[in-house]
């Protein structure tokens, strides 16, 4: 089976359009990595000097891999769900489109503005941290691991938020629901993120590595878990 | 498009049973039945959309299998009953997106020209949020002449819109008869139904008839003459004796009498002299026309009829 870039392609470009004039959608991008820059920074700048050492002993930078995982699961969450909801879907479905080419460009849509985000949120942070605070807390918090780390982590884990929010959207009836679903089933891999950044499991380059491995694994069965979840006939007529 | 014995079931519910007909190159088929009927169901089924449960059917020269339905989707367009436009989306973006997923060759050229036939060029960067059900109708079946397809499915294409926009979409159904594109037309609208296609199904879970109106007319209703006359006549059994074609005749009225005739044009004239012959004051003697509608409402009726004594 050969896959057609072009329709791929016309499912991303009508996925980003859709985006930009839909303010829930711009408000679900925001709103969280707001959050996840606002607390740090206070955070940071509330530190004295003298704090440096202690942060040493921490992972900051990594507790922001959370933007990653949470806002990918919101888009992808609306994806499948928010079609049938407009009532597009049947005439999507009823174009030579084949339901991976579907699902990829959707994923691909979902994938480019939260990396963006993600990559653009921590960029900020490291500008405001590097010009702003102490210097001593500066070089505490950003460390050459946690930055390679943060760099490698942002697309796996946003792929692997994706194919949960797509296979979420593609059994829920309701777009909130499936929102509040996907985040909620992102949530152990924040988890995960955020015991390493708070030092609870130690961040070797031997945990790096299986994080990776598994989160490949993750993502290739999440893709293939997604795309049979994604029943034509089920989602035309909605008979369960 | 040849379809036989083709079966559509949800679990216990049975969408449609046993439906055969075939659909000739350039046709334009009318498929009519009440609500729950399975007509928009044996459109999604044929659209490769869903998959039937039993039977067999060919799509634009493809047999209706799921490894086809990418071939048979290329081939074919379907416009569902509720239009499905992204509102947010201009008309020409909801296009740009359609053209691209059929990967038609030069699609703004394609796009333009669909938008004139639809009479929409105007307001092709308008928000789809922004127009009227008529107006995203039409946009809706701009998207369906994007590929320029063998079969163009219309499931109910003017359900909810005024006199005047029906109008447009019947002559835009003429215009693509003229064309040769297939029509495979679901409607409620038996009047649109006798005044566009050249043949019609009626369907109600199975096939209840097949074939031209003007045939369906004739298979199910005797043909009439109603003749009205300024008196009663005094002796009707000694006036209508001897007029050929006349199979029987009764009073509808003082003065009015039904002819059930076995040929109209045999008959009129034979019946006009001999009513002059008897001395007879004729208001009128017309045939008595029946419309799809009455066929229509025969099946189903009589089909609830039995429905309910069962």
């Amino acid at each position: 089976m050969t896959l057609s870039r072009r329709r791929v392609r016309a499912v991303f470009r009508k996925e980003l359009r859709e985006y930009r004039h839909n303010g829930n959608i711009v408000y679900a991008m925001a709103i969280l990595p707001l959050v996840f820059l606002i607390q740090p920074l206070i955070s940071v700048f509330t530190l004295p000097a003298a704090a440096s050492g202690s942060l040493r002993h921490e992972h900051s930078l990594l507790y922001m891999l959370a933007i990653p995982v949470l806002v990918p699961a919101a888009l992808a969450a609306y994806s499948v769900v928010g079609e049938r909801l407009q009532g597009t879907l049947e005439p999507l479905l009823a174009t030579p489109i084949r339901s991976e080419e579907l699902l990829l460009g959707k994923a691909l849509a979902a994938f480019v503005p939260s990396v963006v985000v993600a990559y653009g949120v921590f960029a900020l942070f490291i500008a405001v941290v590097e010009l702003f605070a102490h210097a001593g807390v500066a070089s505490a918090l950003i460390r050459g691991p946690d930055l390679l780390a943060q760099l490698v982590f942002t697309p796996l884990l946003a792929t692997w938020s994706i194919w949960v929010g797509i296979a979420v959207s593609a059994r829920s009836a309701d777009p909130r629901t499936a929102g509040q679903l996907s985040i909620l089933v992102s949530l152990p891999t924040v988890a995960v993120t955020s015991l390493i950044a708070f030092n609870v499991i130690p961040p070797t380059l031997g945990v790096a590595l299986a994080f990776g491995a598994g989160l490949l694994v993750l993502i290739r069965l999440g893709g293939r878990f997604a795309s049979a979840l994604f029943d034509r006939e089920r989602l035309i007529t909605s008979t369960k | 498009m040849s379809v036989e014995n083709l079966s559509k079931r949800f679990g216990p519910r049975l969408a449609f049973s046993d439906v055969s007909f075939e659909v000739g190159h350039g046709e334009v088929f009318g498929f009519l039945g009440p609500n729950g009927a399975g007509k928009t169901t044996t459109v999604r089924t044929l659209g490769t959309l869903i998959a039937p449960t039993s039977g067999s059917a060919i799509v634009a020269g493809y047999a209706l299998v799921p490894e086809n339905g990418v071939e048979i989707r290329g081939r074919i367009s379907i416009m569902p009953e509720a239009p499905g436009l992204y509102l947010r989306l201009s008309v020409a973006e909801n296009l740009q997106c359609f053209a691209e997923l059929y990967e038609v060759a030069d699609p703004k050229d394609r796009i333009e020209r669909a938008l004139r036939a639809v009479k929409l060029t105007e307001r092709a960067d308008d928000a789809c949020g922004r127009l009227s059900k008529g107006l995203r109708q039409r946009v809706a079946l701009a998207r369906a002449l994007l590929s320029d397809p063998q079969v163009l499915f219309l499931d109910e294409p003017t359900s909810g819109l005024d006199p005047a926009a029906a109008r447009d979409v019947h002559d835009l159904i003429g215009g693509l008869r003229q064309r040769g594109v297939t029509i495979f037309l679901t409607t409620h609208r038996l009047e649109e139904a006798e005044r566009l296609c050249d043949r019609v199904a009626i369907l109600n879970t199975t096939m209840r008839t097949i074939g031209r109106p003007d045939e369906l007319r004739d298979e199910l209703f005797a043909k009439t003459l109603t003749v009205r006359t300024a008196a009663a006549l005094a002796d009707p059994d000694r006036v209508f004796a001897d007029v050929s074609a006349l199979d029987s005749w009764r009073t509808d009225g003082a003065a009015t009498y039904v002819l059930t005739v076995s040929d109209v044009a045999q008959a009129a004239p034979a019946v006009t002299r001999a009513l002059v012959a008897a001395g007879a004051d004729v208001l009128s003697i017309a045939e008595s026309r029946h419309s799809l509608e009455d066929v229509y409402l025969d099946l189903v009726d009589h089909e609830d009829t039995e429905a309910g004594i069962q």
